[in-house]
């Protein structure tokens, strides 16, 4: 992760340059402004569209009309929209789908693939090649979307959460990353449990696990952020609009630019902004990434790296 | 050698053989013949609890991965879905017509036309996206703060953690109709510019939204490629008289030269899925003249349509074209020297 080579001697500052190598030129004026306004452009293309999408939300109707619109500078904070979303109605058993589909969800699809990827860890293993390889090919075909929409509908599953979790429920590309991470834990640290008497789930759980708890952060933000953005089995496989989750719900009232069910009313004659409605319900479904992603940031590159280059 | 603190990476050992269980002693396994030799009864008794444990995987993978496959009849098929609320059932009862529904897309002036757009949708974002990660990560590479470094990748990263329904929700609120951009123009006297239903330029809409989304995460891997460059090699390079480019010309894109080359191979070989759930959430507003592809097209026909043995043709032919097109840049890949996927 870090590109220090020498250390500096003295106490670490990180907003300040590194000492450079005595065979490095010292960078030009003219190129470090250039590179930081590259950086900086590449960051606020990000950031400004989020800035406004956080602020109008956080607008009251006066604010969002005298803008004409989207707001830029906030002039005084309201919770108005997120109240009135967030009290019941649509939005928030939506809201509440999403959520225990993403726990169920990736509780789930973690025991599943941790399970598989210690069980495939030890090469040598009797069947460990043939399973792999019944893994690894299905990264190279894919069924179809009919047949895949059949068999669903066949198993019973059609108008079910089940629907929501088990087709996707695991991806190999998860499970080579753990599987890599986990080749790595020394054998001899695995043997000597074995010889005090270890059973594979107590070495599983007691020693492979906590020396992992890295790639484990990575893979259950990558299967949670699976969960909470899927939005396209829900709109195949569930007839109900009652059972749609949050992604599917913000299709209707942003893209579609309806009312949320309910709120009508109170957007056409009250204090209640449209606009504002459909900005805090964009923001409901990317604060909970914004706000894990950064914390599991610096482990990306070693849980990705791992596993993927040992697939 | 047991007392090893070199953590043992069971890929560049070899294969070394699993302790059987009922060996005490962590040296005996050495002794003991290669996994191969043991009888079967030998390696179950030691192994089923790991072969256990991949149950549930192989279990989810046979049903929802490989089951479907045979599912691909319909294609062969006069698929009627009222037979029953069962697939199986219908399918069973369903009369089979040969090769009827193939001809027929051939004849579809709308399988074209989505053959046509997706591949114009590859060519542009393997031109306009495909290069964006390289640049960014030589960019980043090049940031020697730490602080700054960690701040602009938590930054670049985030949108990748955005589904495809908020990147579009965003877009739409900057350049839709009532967007930021429509908002800025109406306000200084000109028309407002609605981007988000021209069809004409919807291949670059779905690039710039792929880039905003997609292009920082990309970093990732060519940063890991970068890392691993021995500083070295820099050195060597500037004390013979190599500038600043000149090393980047000479050291960092040679590093970086079989990473380029995997992605280039997955690229091509995934050549006919561009985006199914982007273009799909975007397919009514542009029109399916412009914003149909071939996966959209499965999905019109089977879903919208009830037409599953037309859609299941469709999408047998891509499944089919897209196998031999993963095979071939492979191929390529190996002729050129990289390793492609998998090994040769």
């Amino acid at each position: 992760m870090t590109a220090v080579i020498d250390k500096p001697a003295n106490k670490p500052r990180p907003w300040a340059a590194p000492p450079r190598p005595a065979w490095e030129e010292e960078p030009s004026r003219a190129g470090l402004a250039g590179k930081g306004i590259a950086l900086s452009f590449a960051c606020l293309a990000i950031l400004f569209p989020l800035w406004i999408v956080i602020v109008t939300s956080l607008s009251s109707r006066k604010t969002i009309d005298e803008a004409g619109g989207l707001v830029l500078v906030p002039k005084g904070i309201t919770f108005i929209a997120y109240r009135e979303l967030l009290s019941g109605g649509q939005v928030t058993r939506a809201a509440i789908i999403s959520v225990l589909v993403t726990l169920v969800g990736t509780l789930f699809s973690m025991a599943v693939s941790v399970l598989c990827a210690y069980g495939l860890s030890r090469s040598g293993t009797l069947g460990h090649r043939w399973i792999l390889m019944t893994l690894l090919a299905t990264m190279f075909f894919s069924a179809g979307l009919i047949p895949t929409y059949l068999l669903v509908q066949s198993l019973g599953l059609m108008d079910s959460y089940l629907a929501l979790i088990l087709p996707s429920a695991i991806s190999v590309f998860n499970i080579l990353v753990l599987r890599g991470f986990f080749m790595g834990i020394s054998q001899e640290l695995i043997d000597s449990a074995r010889i005090d008497g270890a059973g594979d789930f107590r070495i599983l759980r007691q020693i492979v696990m906590p020396l992992s708890r890295a790639v484990l952060a990575v893979i259950t933000l990558f299967y949670a952020v699976g969960y909470w953005s899927a939005w396209f089995n829900a709109s195949l496989y569930l007839n109900d609009q009652d059972m749609m989750p949050l992604q599917n719900v913000m299709i209707q009232l942003v893209q579609k630019q309806e009312a949320p069910v309910g709120l009508g009313q109170a957007i056409k004659t009250g204090q209640l902004s449209g606009l504002a409605v459909q900005m805090a319900v964009m923001v409901m479904a990317l604060l909970p990434v914004a706000v894990l992603s950064p914390f599991v940031q610096r482990h990306f590159k070693k849980g990705m790296l791992t596993g993927a280059v040992k697939g | 050698m047991s007392h090893s603190t070199v953590p043992r990476t069971s890929t560049e050992a070899g294969t070394p053989e699993k302790t059987p269980v009922a060996s005490g002693d962590a040296t005996g396994a050495r002794e003991k013949p290669p996994a191969g030799k043991l009888s079967f009864r030998h390696r179950f008794r030691r192994d089923r609890v790991l072969v256990l444990m991949t149950l549930p995987t192989v279990l989810l993978v046979l049903v929802f991965n490989y089951l479907p496959i045979l599912g691909n009849v319909v294609a062969f098929q006069e698929y009627d879905p009222y037979i029953s609320d069962n697939g199986i059932i219908s399918m069973l009862n369903s009369p089979f017509v040969g090769l009827e529904n193939f001809q027929r897309i051939f004849e579809d002036s709308a399988f074209w036309n989505a053959v046509e757009n997706t591949l114009v949708l590859f060519f542009v974002q393997l031109v306009l996206f495909f290069p964006i990660p390289i640049l960014l990560a030589l960019l980043i590479n090049s940031v020697v703060r730490p602080r700054v470094r960690a701040v602009a990748q938590a930054v670049l990263y985030l949108p990748h953690f955005f589904s495809w329904v908020l990147v579009i929700a965003v877009f739409q609120q900057m350049f839709g109709g009532a967007g930021m951009l429509s908002q800025l123009l109406r306000e200084n006297g000109y028309d407002g510019l609605d981007i988000m239903t021209n069809p004409g330029t919807f291949p670059f809409l779905l690039t710039a939204e792929s880039v905003w989304k997609d292009a920082g995460w990309g970093i990732i891997v060519f940063l890991a490629a970068l890392a691993s460059v021995s500083p070295d090699h820099y050195e060597a390079a500037a004390m013979d008289g190599a500038g600043r480019w000149r090393r980047m010309w000479h050291v960092t894109l040679p590093a970086l030269r079989p990473v380029i080359a995997l992605l280039l191979v997955l690229r091509v070989g995934d050549a006919l899925t561009v985006g199914f759930e982007q273009i799909l959430l975007q397919r009514d507003a542009v029109g399916p003249g412009a914003g149909e592809v071939l996966d959209t097209f499965v999905w019109w026909n089977g879903v919208r349509n009830q037409d599953f043995g037309y859609a299941a043709a469709a999408g047998l032919i891509k499944g089919v074209v897209s196998i031999g097109l993963v095979l071939a840049a492979n191929k390529v890949a190996h002729l050129m020297g990289e390793q492609g996927v998998y090994k040769k």
